[in-house]
């Protein structure tokens, strides 16, 4: 699928010439505040998308403009700047008029995204991070964009460009500086192929037909939820929590104004498979959301987008408004919607014919990160025989519709109670626990989150019935499992594979030779080594929420290990001592070892500090952060000890590069003016 | 008398709680401490220092957020907990710049008192040094943020207690920041008042009060020499808050 590239006002590429660039004038910020107010109201949980609108619009939020909404909403300057500098996409001054981020998954960097990077800024004359001086452009990286299977990529104001090479490097360099309109660079930059590459039950079968939906209405409520019991269906999203006790739950609680959430912001390292759901089969997933509203009496539901995959959004609203439409969301679902599917209207497929052909965008999954986080969820489980209460839900028409918010750069906001507090236009800080979303989330009402994998699952579930998928998968996961392959195979793509199938398996598949480690389930997830490839895809032994990386015999394992720890760095969401600190002397003491000045103390340092991560954070992103630094520890500890300096101890600064300063200042660079090493 | 909900066990001591407690509010309730820096009895749960860190079923959880119920086995006391909150401590230490002999709120301050307690004897982490900013704005108040350990009490009581949101964590990760609501961003154009909870809830160093020649009460706790001061003379763990909660039930 190609990207729609809006024209010129909304990327932020007028005619204005980019050296008197003077701040946006009081009167458009204006009209940029009221038509996002016109959009979507003047409720205060509404902000973080009013701000992105005004990002959007002008390449940073101005000061105006958090006037403009301190006016109108109830929100604080404080609040406002709060999200701001929480935001990784939100800005306080402006980018360039081209904002270019290069994705910086290891999986980029292995496919030479550093060198691609340099070769942009010199070509363009730009420092990373800071904007040239003209306004023109800006560079820099961000966290892994969900395109490891296309790799190197970056994104230019929000659209995604893919495969780049140094060619493609110079050519976008050359068509920033004679300043050409994104939507005139050439088309296929913009390309993004869905790469499935193995379907499976589920991706098979790409015909819309709402058939999960019409067996609601022909069933009921109880019967499909008791097939989404029988069939076992765990969340795809990580944790693996079961589906239908999260929504029995929720059918089951007394209080109204319940919410759908659906977790596309797939922002683990290595997973792309959301993005190519949301691309080709968004029917399927939102026909998911809107069974899970009348089974549990939901009105109101959101699609939590992460910014990565801003490009979706036509798309994806061009598919709520067809099914608003056809009377499968909005008011009184079932009633008409009931005759257009018996009927036999087909629902169509809009804009994604070319899934076949390999050509559409994609996105990731987040894999592992919710392991351990989660695993609190299960609590919720124990509480449900005690609310065994009235059953308020639907089972007759009812209403549902559904908005899409969008993220804008954190990794911490796919964590579910970040995502909520996102929703209500915060900071993705994650909640404590209890409450549970299922009986307190957005807004305080019972709110349930599910990924977008969940939801297509439960749509097929409740056409086909619950031993449909178990036909497929182990006692404990059972069907088939939607993976993100990259890395160092022939063949990266989505693969779905029964749960229960090896590693090996999976890497004969992709076409991977000569493997030196797998890293099941993203940055957050499992280092596996070529001891391990017979360990299985399931729940009950390598859970994942999709990403599976590949590194051949020829990488350097450290590498990785330094990726992960910046990634954790610059995504900790700050709250919480283990994380917010530990994260920084973990990375810290990894870059200590790549510069050949570290000692085995500093490797039992590591150890100590992850250990204290796991046990004493806040949440799954503090307890898995240091998982793949413990891990390759364990099993590739020649990747450390062959650069240690002394097996003792060496101080954590380089005392001679201390004293550089001082030699500057007295002009003296004699031996006398160093220490002996 | 409230209706005692049941009772749970904290290194092996039996704690009754009442419905809707933590397993800190009880153990506070019980005279028994458990270590903590953001709690604080007046304002809602929060987590985030992650100090009061218990082991319950096998795991380490934070107990002033953890509900209590009944028949819990919590351990808090051990030597593993103690050496996690002690590694806690010193990220809290090495995070800001703390300078205790230098500090106006030494022997009154929390953390410190909670470090000693904890038998914390080094910060062991190599310090951030940040460069971070002093607000002398406010006539009655300092806002001194290289102390600030991002507790958020002052945002919380701000915002529940004197209903006026003056305080906010903006960033995230390391980056992560206090900030104050005004025009300017600076304490003299809030709407912070010296009669607001906000201003006199920082456990540490980082909000502190004026004063003035004749100041009386808190005012002049300043005036209260070196040695004499709240946990110079007594352990945290007898006259912090624990103490004062037992005094009201
Ligand atoms: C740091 C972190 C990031 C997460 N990111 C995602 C994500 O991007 N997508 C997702 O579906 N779940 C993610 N999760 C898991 C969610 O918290 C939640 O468990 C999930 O959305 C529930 O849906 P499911 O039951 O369908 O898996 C994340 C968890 C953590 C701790
Ligand atoms: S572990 Fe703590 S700091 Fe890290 S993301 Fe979670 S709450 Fe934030
Ligand atoms: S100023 Fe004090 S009360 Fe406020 S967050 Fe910082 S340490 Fe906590
Ligand atoms: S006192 Fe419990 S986390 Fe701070
Ligand atoms: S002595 Fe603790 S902050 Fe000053």
């Amino acid at each position: 699928m190609h990207q729609v590239i809006p024209g010129a006002p909304a990327t932020g590429l007028g005619p204005a010439a980019p050296s008197d660039r003077p701040d946006p004038a009081p009167a458009r910020i204006a009209q940029v505040v009221e038509r996002s107010l016109a959009r979507l109201g003047r409720r205060p949980e509404q902000v973080l998308q009013h701000l992105i609108a005004l990002q959007q619009a002008f390449s940073f939020v101005p000061e105006a403009g958090i006037r403009a909404l301190t006016e109108r909403l109830d929100v604080t300057r404080a609040q406002c700047l709060a999200a701001i500098d929480f935001y990784a996409f939100l800005h306080r001054t402006p980018r360039g008029q081209y904002n270019i981020l290069l994705s910086d998954n290891i999986t980029d960097r292995m496919l030479g995204s550093q060198r691609l990077m340099q070769l942009l800024c010199e070509r363009l004359g730009v420092d990373p991070g800071v904007p040239r001086a003209d306004g023109r452009v800006s560079v820099d990286v961000t966290s892994c964009t969900g395109m490891c299977d296309q790799a190197p990529a970056l994104l230019v104001n929000g659209f995604a460009i893919t495969r780049l090479d140094e060619d493609r490097m110079r050519h976008i360099a050359a068509l920033v500086d004679t300043r050409v309109p994104l939507q005139h660079w050439p088309q296929d930059y913009f390309a993004v192929s869905n790469h499935v590459q193995r379907s499976g039950l589920l991706l098979r079968d790409l015909e819309v037909r709402d058939a999960g939906l019409s067996a609601l209405f022909e069933r009921g409520g109880d019967a499909v939820l008791a097939e989404i019991e029988r069939s076992g269906l765990r969340g795809r999203g990580g944790a693996g929590f079961t589906t239908a006790l999260k929504w029995r739950f929720c059918r089951e609680t007394g209080q109204p104004q319940k919410v759908v959430v659906c977790n596309a912001d797939e922002g683990e390292p290595g997973t792309f498979k959301d993005r190519v759901l949301l691309t080709a089969y968004a029917d399927l997933v939102i026909e998911g959301m809107t069974l899970c509203a009348g089974i549990v009496g939901a009105r109101e539901g959101f699609i939590y987008l992460r910014g990565e995959y801003r490009y979706l959004l036509e798309h994806l609203e061009a598919v709520l408004q067809r099914r608003r439409e056809l009377g499968l969301l909005g008011k009184q679902i079932g009633a008409s919607a009931r005759t257009a599917l018996r009927s036999g209207l087909s629902v169509g497929r809009g804009t994604d014919a070319g899934i076949n052909a390999g050509i559409g965008p994609d996105m990731d999954v987040i894999s592992g990160a919710a392991q351990t986080g989660d695993q609190t969820s299960n609590q919720t489980s124990n509480q449900t025989s005690a609310v065994r209460g009235r059953l308020d839900a639907v089972d007759g028409p009812f209403d549902f519709d559904i908005q899409i918010h969008l993220g804008a750069g954190a990794y911490i906001c796919g964590e579910e109670s970040a995502l909520i507090e996102s929703l209500e236009g915060k900071r993705g800080v994650t909640r404590k626990r209890p409450p549970f979303p299922v009986t307190a989330g957005y807004l305080n009402r019972p709110t349930l989150v599910n990924n977008v994998e969940t939801f297509l699952a439960a749509a097929r579930v409740a056409e086909h019935g619950g031993y449909w998928l178990r036909s497929e998968g182990t006692d404990l996961s059972a069907g088939s499992k939607i993976l993100s392959v990259s890395g160092d195979c022939a063949l990266p793509g989505v693969y779905e594979v029964p749960f229960g199938t090896s590693v090996r398996e999976l890497l004969d598949l992709c076409g991977a030779q000569s493997v030196q480690a797998v890293q099941v389930s993203g940055a957050a997830g499992s280092t596996l080594s070529a001891e391990e490839l017979d360990r299985v895809l399931a729940f009950e032994d390598l859970p994942t929420a999709g990403a599976f990386m590949v590194f051949g015999q020829q990488r350097d394992l450290l590498e990785m290990v330094r990726n992960f720890a910046g990634f954790f760095v610059h995504e900790s969401c700050g709250f919480c001592t283990p994380c917010r600190v530990g994260g920084v002397l973990l990375r810290d003491l990894i870059e200590k070892v790549a510069s050949g000045r570290a000692s085995a103390h500093d490797l039992e340092e590591m150890r100590r500090i992850g250990d204290l991560m796991r046990r004493a954070s806040h949440c799954g992103l503090g307890h898995t952060a240091p998982n793949h630094l413990l891990q390759t520890l364990e099993k590739f500890p020649w990747i450390y000890q062959t650069r240690l300096a002394s097996a003792e101890y060496t101080p954590a600064f380089d005392l001679d590069a201390a004293l550089a300063e001082a030699r500057r200042l007295s002009g003296r660079d004699d031996p006398g003016a160093h220490l002996a090493s | 008398m409230a209706i005692v909900e049941g009772r749970f066990r904290l290194d092996g001591v039996e704690i009754p709680f009442q419905p809707g407690q933590t397993i800190m509010d009880a153990a506070l309730a019980a005279a028994v401490y458990i270590p903590h820096l953001c709690h604080h009895p007046a304002l809602l749960p929060h987590g985030s220092c992650r100090v009061c860190v218990v082991r319950v079923n096998g795991r380490e959880v934070s107990s002033c957020t953890t509900p209590a119920t009944a028949g819990l086995e919590v351990e808090s006391e051990t030597e593993a907990l103690r050496a996690l909150r002690v590694a806690i401590l010193q990220m809290l230490f090495v995070e800001g710049n703390h300078v205790c002999p230098a500090c106006e709120r030494t022997g009154a301050c929390e953390l410190q008192a909670v470090a000693y307690h904890c038998g914390m004897l080094e910060p062991h982490f190599t310090h951030f040094f940040p460069r971070r900013e002093l607000d002398a704005s406010h006539p009655d108040l300092v806002l001194d943020l290289n102390r600030c350990i991002l507790c958020e009490r002052c945002v919380r009581a701000s915002r529940d207690l004197d209903r006026k949101r003056v305080f906010a964590v903006a960033g995230r990760g390391l980056d992560s920041h206090l900030i104050v609501d005004s025009p300017t961003g600076r304490l003299g154009d809030s709407r912070l008042e010296l009669t607001d909870q906000a201003a006199h809830i920082c456990p540490v160093g980082a909000i502190l009060l004026r004063q003035r020649a004749g100041d009386v009460g808190e005012r002049h706790g300043f005036r209260v020499p070196i040695g004499e001061r709240p946990y110079d003379r007594e352990s945290i763990s007898r006259v912090g808050d624990v103490a004062t909660l037992v005094e009201e039930s």
